[in-house]
């Protein structure tokens, strides 16, 4: 009976709904959390996973040696690869094309390369404006690696000791 | 100012200059409230992204106080869409019944001694009448879309709003008891000599029944089971597109202002100054609907919506009682030597 008063009278005087109105009127003057993104960045790990690129060894040279595992191992089959033997009797991929509009960005092509070829870039804020612009050929492929190489050597480089 | 348009027009003829000066006075009012609604939208957004530990929109403008405009012109541009299976006339009549009594209702609100557009004694039931006409356009809007979620969304919106309206008229017979006057004026002048002669504190829990019943009357959270776009999409409005849509917002958030208006001359003393040093102002009417119109934001922020079967109850069966016997309170209480506190 007392305990039922009890519950009455609380309610009546809206004790809990004070009680949550206290809270987020606690909120709103409390720091807020908002990353403002084109200004600011939250931080990346040296195992992010963002657009692929793929790698030349200093002296210029592809690492890619056409072994396709990568494409066996992709599971949304995202990569296709072509390859013939050069002059110089390596062998050396003539296509190498990853849809970046299938590639789910598992990690897994990267995790199979065994001359650590194919790599996950930190870039993650690119687009494409038509159609076919997602479908990334070797030379752009390339291109990339060209231009984060030294990123891209300093995330192996950091990671290196837990592979 | 009359006599200025008496002068242009000829004093041969008195009709025109008194519209002309009644126009004047309208546009006066619906201008700075199209304002507020406009930018209670944003305040909206920004007191709720703040209690959300957010920024809210800070892009357009600085701090984002050009969002309200870039939001205009958007819903502006857009396209009207009229379903095929829709009644067309009554389609485009229901964000029209919306607006209409929302800002109509502001004929008679007095924002300072003397300062108010009509001045009639039943300026109480007329603000009643008003918002309660307003609920056809919603029906109406619901019923002439021809979609199931929008003819839920009324029949839902016109119950609710049925119960409460019940609930706030007690709510006001009180306030009617204490001032003994329908007049909003008279209402406010009678709650002279400071804070703790306003009418919050004798009618308290007729204070807190009425501005509840504002919340739900406005369709606002923690009752908006009207929209519901969990259950029912967007309710009675999910068929509107473009300015058509932009008019029930309109519709919706000029009655929030204008039932924390009321709230705040019936309860708050209007544009009476809360301590006898400081002089009475139009100011003081504007910050007490600001406090009143931030905690209905304050609401949406803290509470869930409450179950359809929960509103109900509440209205008829807590409501409803509490104000009968507050008000039976009064009326005793009127009779007896203690009878000047509650005047």
């Amino acid at each position: 009976m007392l305990n039922k008063i009890k519950s009455l009278m609380s309610s009546l005087m809206l004790v809990e709904l004070l009680k949550g109105m206290a809270l987020t009127g606690r909120y709103f003057f409390a720091r807020k959390i908002t990353v403002q993104y084109p200004e600011e960045r939250t931080p990346q790990s040296p195992r992010f996973r963002g657009l692929h690129a793929l790698r030349r060894y200093p002296n210029g040279e592809e690492r890619c040696i056409a072994c396709k595992l990568c494409e066996a191992v992709c599971p949304a089959m995202a990569i296709t690869i072509e390859s013939e033997q050069r002059e110089d009797n390596t062998r050396r991929t003539t296509r190498y094309d990853i849809d970046l509009t299938k590639c789910i960005f598992c990690g897994m092509c990267e995790e199979s390369c065994p001359v650590d070829s194919i790599v996950e870039t930190r870039v993650f804020d690119y687009h494409g404006e038509k159609r076919g612009d997602l479908l990334y050929t070797k030379q752009m492929l390339l291109e990339v690696g060209d231009k984060y190489e030294a990123q891209i050597a300093a995330d192996r480089a950091q990671d290196a000791k837990y592979r | 100012m009359i006599d200025f348009f008496a002068q242009i027009f000829g004093s041969y003829w008195p009709e025109v200059s008194l519209t002309a000066w009644t126009l004047i006075k309208i546009v006066a009012i619906v201008l700075p409230l199209m304002g507020a609604v406009a930018y209670l939208t944003l305040a909206e957004r920004k007191v709720i992204g703040f209690m959300q530990v957010r920024l809210g929109p800070n892009r357009v403008g600085y701090a984002g106080l050009l969002q309200p405009i870039a939001d205009g012109l958007k819903l502006l541009t857009k396209e009207i869409i009229i379903p095929t299976a829709s009644n067309k006339f009554l389609f485009l009549l229901g964000p029209v019944l919306a607006i209409a009594p929302a800002f109509a209702a502001w004929a008679v609100v007095p924002f300072d001694l003397n300062l108010v557009l009509a001045d009639i004694d039943a300026a109480l039931l007329y603000v009643l009448a008003m918002t309660s006409v307003g609920v056809y356009g919603v029906i109406i809007a619901g019923w002439a879309s021809n979609s199931k979620y929008a003819f839920l969304g009324a029949m839902r919106s016109a119950a609710q709003i049925v119960s409460y309206e019940i609930a706030m008229g007690f709510a006001l017979v009180g306030v009617l008891m204490a001032a003994g006057s329908l007049n909003l004026g008279k209402i406010v002048l009678a709650q002279v000599g400071g804070f703790w002669q306003w009418y919050w504190l004798p009618l308290l829990p007729l204070f807190i029944v009425y501005f509840i019943s504002a919340v739900a009357e406005t369709n606002r959270l923690p009752f908006d089971v009207a929209e519901g776009e969990s259950e029912i999409v967007a309710g009675f409005h999910v068929e509107y597109s473009g300015m058509a849509f932009a008019v029930f917002f309109l519709a919706e958030y000029a009655n929030i202002i204008l039932v924390c208006m009321l709230a705040a001359l019936m309860f708050l003393g209007g544009w009476l100054s809360p301590v006898p040093f400081l002089p009475d102002s139009f100011l003081w009417l504007l910050a007490k609907v600001a406090f009143l119109v931030f905690l209905f934001l304050w609401f949406r922020a803290t509470f869930p919506r409450y179950r359809y079967d929960q509103i109900m109850r509440l209205g008829w069966k807590v409501f409803i009682p509490i104000t009968l016997v507050w008000i039976i309170f009064i009326a005793a209480m009127m009779q007896t030597p203690w009878a000047h506190l509650f005047h």
